[in-house]
Formats: C-alpha cells, sequence, structure tokens
C-alpha cells in the first residue's frame, strides 16, 4: 500500500476544529502547552480569542473545560491521551462525565506509535479508563476521512467524548463520501471463517492481515469499530455468528480496551472462541513507531501470525 | 436588606444545616455552619440570581468548590426561595435532589457539581473565561475551603486567573483554619494565603466571614477591581452558632444525635432571639 496517501490523525482533527470554529461561535478550544503536537494550534491561529493554551496544567484545563461547558460553550480540550486520560481522570470523570457536561477530549499520541518517547508518553490504557465513566463517548478513528468525521459528529453530539487519534502518519483506507455515525460500526471486508474486530491504526494491519490470510484460503472478515463506547453490539453479535470466530486487534493494552469490551458483550450474549490482539499487559518502549508495530505484533504480519495461531489451536 | 435581615436568614440557614445533617445522619455541618454568612450575603445581596429563572445566561454563577459545605449552599437556595425548607430533611436519602455534595443534574440552580476537592475553583475560571468570550457581564464567584488550598489544581486555577487577568472572578475563601485531621497549619500550611494569591496575581482583600459589614465591604470592593481576580479571604469559626461544634475538628463530617440536635437547636433559638 506504499502508494497510498498517509495523514496522522491529529491533523485531521486540527484541521476539522478549525472548520467548525468558523461554523459555530460556541466552539472553544483548549490546550496545555502542546498545541504544536496536538494540531489544536491550527485553531488557534484562526481563533485566538477562542482557544486558550493553559499551560502544563491538564488537570485545571480539564475543569476549565467543564465550567466552559456549563456555561453553553461547545469546548474540545486536548493533549497527549497519557496526560488527558491518565494524568486528569478524576477531573473528566467528576467534572465531565458526573454532570454529563458537553466537553469533548481530544487525545492525540495515543498507542505505542508515539515511538521515540518511550512507555512514559505511549498510552495504552486510555480507552479502559475512559470506558468506565458512565455516559462517556469513545471513538478511536482509523484514518483521516474516519476522524475527520468523529470530530464532526463529536460537535453535533451533546454530552462527553472521548477521541483518540495517533501521532504517526496513516494510510488514508475510507473513501470521502464515507459515512459515519456515533456508536455504528460496518463490515469493511466480507468473511466466513474469522472476524477481526479492529480500530484506529489496526485496521489497515488488519486489511494487511486478510490479504496475508486469503492467500491461506482463510476468509476473513473486517469489522471497524470505531466507536468503542457505545458499542455496536448487533454488529459484534452477527459478525460472531456468522463466522465463529472473533479476533479484536487494537492499539491498546488487550485489557479493557475494544478487546475487553467485544469480550463483555459476547460473553454475556453470543459466547464466541475469541482472540485478543493488543499490547500484552506490558508497558511500550522506544523505538520507530512501525517498528514498534513490528515487535508488539500489532502490523499486518502480526495479526495474520496471531490470527493463524488462534485458529490453529 | 438591612444587617440585622441578613443575620436572622444567617441564623435559619444555620438551623438548615442542623436540620439536614440530623435527618441524613450524615453531612459536614461544621463547614457549612463556617460561612452560613457568606451563603446568605452571596444569595440574597451580591449575586444577581432569581429561582424563577434557572437559565438565565446572564445570571452570576456560584460554584461550591468546598462542595461538602452543600448543607449550608441549600439552606441558603431554600431560604432564596429555590425550593421548600420540607425538602431540606431529604438531604442525602435515595432519590433526593440534595445529593451528599452539589449535582447540577439533580437540583436545578446548582450551577456545577462539585464535591472534589480543587475541581470547582477551575470549573469557575471556566464560566468567567465564557462571559469574557461571549461578552456577557455576569460575575462568577466559588468559595474554597482552606484545607482545600492544599490541592495543587487551586494553584493551577489561580496562575491561569491571574495570567488572564480574569477580572469577573471573585474567589472566597473560608478561613476556618480547620481540616479533617485537625488544624491546618499543623496538617500542611498554607499560610500565607494572601501572600500566595498574591504572586499569582490576585487582588487580595480580608474579611469577617461573620460579619456583614464587613463582607459587604470586601464583596462591593471586589466588584470595583478591574484587570485582575479578586480573593476575598473570610476569617471565620468552623461549627459556628453551635456552642459544642465551635472550633472542633470533630465536627468536620459528623451528625448530632438527637440530644446534640435539641441542644444545637436552642443554641440557634437563643442567638435568634438577640436579633
Amino acid at each position: 500500500m506504499s502508494e497510498v496517501k498517509k495523514i496522522a490523525t491529529r491533523e485531521s482533527y486540527g484541521k476539522t476544529l478549525a472548520e467548525l470554529g468558523a461554523e459555530d461561535p460556541r466552539i472553544v478550544v483548549l490546550d496545555a502547552d502542546l498545541s504544536g503536537s496536538t494540531k489544536t494550534a491550527v485553531f488557534g491561529k484562526a481563533f485566538p480569542d477562542r482557544f486558550f493554551n493553559c499551560g502544563i496544567a491538564e488537570a485545571n484545563m480539564i475543569s476549565i473545560a467543564a465550567g466552559l461547558a456549563a456555561a453553553g460553550m461547545i469546548p474540545f480540550a486536548s493533549s497527549f491521551a497519557m496526560f488527558a486520560a491518565g494524568r486528569a481522570y478524576e477531573q473528566i470523570r467528576n467534572s465531565i462525565g458526573y454532570p454529563h457536561l458537553n466537553v469533548k477530549i481530544g487525545a492525540s499520541h495515543g498507542g505505542i506509535t508515539v515511538g521515540e518517547d518511550g512507555a512514559s508518553h505511549q498510552c495504552l490504557e486510555d480507552i479502559a479508563i475512559m470506558r468506565s465513566i458512565p455516559g462517556m463517548v469513545i471513538m478511536c478513528p482509523a484514518d483521516d476521512v474516519e476522524a475527520r468525521a468523529c470530530v464532526r459528529a463529536a460537535a453535533k453530539y451533546d454530552g462527553p467524548v472521548y477521541m483518540r487519534f495517533g501521532r504517526a502518519a496513516v494510510p488514508v483506507v475510507f473513501p470521502e463520501d464515507y459515512k459515519f455515525e456515533i456508536g455504528k460500526g460496518a463490515i469493511l471486508r466480507e468473511g466466513t471463517d474469522v472476524s477481526i474486530i479492529a480500530n484506529g491504526l489496526c485496521i489497515n494491519s488488519a486489511f494487511e492481515a486478510a490479504e496475508l490470510l486469503a492467500a491461506d484460503g482463510i476468509s476473513a472478515e473486517i469489522v471497524n469499530i470505531c466507536t468503542v463506547k457505545p458499542l455496536d453490539e448487533e454488529l459484534v453479535i452477527k459478525t460472531a455468528t456468522k463466522t465463529g470466530r472473533v479476533v479484536t486487534a487494537e492499539e491498546h493494552s488487550i485489557i479493557g480496551g475494544l478487546g475487553s469490551a467485544v469480550a463483555e458483550c459476547l460473553a454475556e450474549k453470543c459466547p464466541t472462541k475469541m482472540y485478543r490482539i493488543g499490547v500484552r499487559d506490558r508497558f511500550g518502549e522506544s523505538g520507530p513507531a512501525m517498528d514498534l508495530m513490528h515487535l508488539f505484533e500489532l502490523d499486518g504480519e502480526g495479526v495474520y501470525k496471531q490470527v493463524k495461531a488462534f485458529l490453529e489451536a | 436588606m438591612n444587617m440585622q435581615e441578613l443575620q436572622k436568614i444567617a441564623n435559619q440557614v444555620r438551623k438548615d444545616i442542623i436540620i439536614e445533617v440530623f435527618h441524613a445522619k450524615a453531612g459536614h455541618p461544621g463547614g457549612s455552619l463556617s460561612a452560613a454568612e457568606i451563603f446568605t450575603w452571596l444569595y440574597f445581596e451580591e449575586m444577581n440570581i432569581d429561582p424563577s429563572r434557572l437559565d438565565d445566561p446572564d445570571r452570576d454563577r456560584f460554584v461550591l468548590s468546598k462542595g461538602h459545605a452543600c448543607p449550608g449552599l441549600y439552606g441558603a437556595m431554600c431560604e432564596r426561595g429555590y425550593f421548600d425548607r420540607e425538602e431540606l430533611k431529604t438531604f442525602r436519602h435515595i432519590g433526593t435532589r440534595l445529593q451528599g455534595h452539589p449535582s447540577m443534574r439533580n437540583l436545578p440552580g446548582v450551577d456545577m457539581s462539585t464535591g472534589s476537592l480543587g475541581q470547582g475553583i477551575s470549573a469557575a475560571v471556566g464560566m468567567a473565561l465564557a462571559a469574557r468570550v461571549n461578552g456577557r457581564k455576569y460575575r462568577t464567584y466559588t468559595l474554597l475551603g482552606d484545607g482545600e488550598l492544599q490541592e495543587g489544581q487551586v494553584w493551577e486555577a489561580a496562575m491561569f486567573a491571574g495570567a488572564k487577568k480574569l477580572d469577573n472572578l471573585c474567589v472566597i475563601v473560608d478561613n476556618n483554619n480547620l481540616q479533617i485531621d485537625g488544624a491546618i497549619d499543623k496538617v500542611n500550611s498554607p499560610y500565607p494565603i494572601d501572600q500566595k494569591f498574591e504572586a499569582f496575581n490576585f487582588h487580595v482583600l480580608h474579611a469577617d466571614g461573620h460579619d456583614f459589614e464587613s463582607l459587604a465591604g470586601a464583596f462591593s470592593r471586589a466588584r470595583e477591581i478591574k484587570g485582575q481576580p479578586t480573593v476575598i479571604i473570610c476569617r471565620t469559626i468552623k461549627g459556628k452558632g453551635v456552642s459544642f461544634m465551635e472550633n472542633v475538628a470533630g465536627w468536620h463530617g459528623k451528625a448530632p444525635n438527637a440530644e446534640e440536635y435539641k441542644i444545637a437547636m436552642e443554641d440557634l433559638e437563643r442567638i435568634g432571639e438577640t436579633l
């Protein structure tokens, strides 16, 4: 897929925020000294009066966003996933989640592809933490097209939303006319032997793995679950019933993220043999993003190998 | 409203506090009683509010950052006409609008859900910021405990408010000098409170938190300050008005039994007769 256009989803975030700023005066954006990296600076340049750099103080930023929302604004608060979901967890839980305020958290640099900065900055737990907050919508877009759609959907939706964006440039997999809806997944490739339910960067890995599996005579169905919460249970059950084997793939800990959400759904409603591909209860480490994807077996080859091993077990 | 009328209301708010925690068999009387005059001043004199127009975008905002003192907030709101006094007895009961810490989704008129210390002041900063963005004239008030000043987030918020010159923000500190584990300067001293806020570009005012003349002066001065947020450090007595609760840290989060309830109400009755 070398000729495919590559864009980091954080770029999509900043660009869409700037578009939304022109459309709705209630949109305000906050950052914590990372506006160049989260790409909120694009909005800040266009709308300096509605952009607040809170400095390196994420807890304060999140609670300020809550106050802005309580006063009728639509704040997007941004930092790295580690410092948004991690450091400011309790502020998100109590100041945003509990009063169900209309705050959007745009967390960039999620997952292992933060790369060289290493484990301290590679947040592999954010989806798990956010998923435990009642009423929180969680989206993990796969590419530029989906990321832009997520940001627009978040702005329209009335309530707290957590969005995870990546640092690394990733292939554009969706067509421009892609229709996105919060809470709705999609079958991206029909298959009969195994379902690969993925999101984020692992959608691309799933496509590569499906090609390799096809060469072995295995027909893999690819299901995109961008909205981890609320989970599209109907689609998860549908694909599980169809193939009878489910593998989840995500750039996140296998504990608490997409894999857990799918496992919880299937265990209760449609017990199915499954395997969770993700980071297996360990911290990350330094290295180039795509080398880490390979090391942690989250790239196409890694997903292929793990699906194969699961089917043969 | 004259000072005597305000004193009478504050005394009624104190009775409300005792009624609430007694019927709940739980709650935080000490830090509610210390702020009875502050709540009364805000809800009867200071703030531009109307219980019949809860969603008025131009209303003044109040965030109880020391959310555990909500028996005092509920008392003042009830006396101001937000709900009937009878509802006070539902405090902390199943299904109540008067949650153990303020919940804006449960009780209309509460501007922010609070309870986790340090977060309310930041939310108040957000409300003040929204007024600036929208060109609205409302002011935002937030009441903090002095023990709460130990939370790092308070100073993140103070740094931001000072740097952004939020002169539509008024921070009030209930300086009763006690927290759960004892005297604040023994546990982990936040003193000198005034110099700390000054260093964060606040205009610092002092008041006797139990004297309406003193409160009137400080709040009036605060409204005149331009280009800086203000903080009013109110010297208060924890448990004020109830003889056996005054200056006793143990009454931070404990309800009186039937006998203690009787004594507390008699204390407040006596004070009421002198007004």
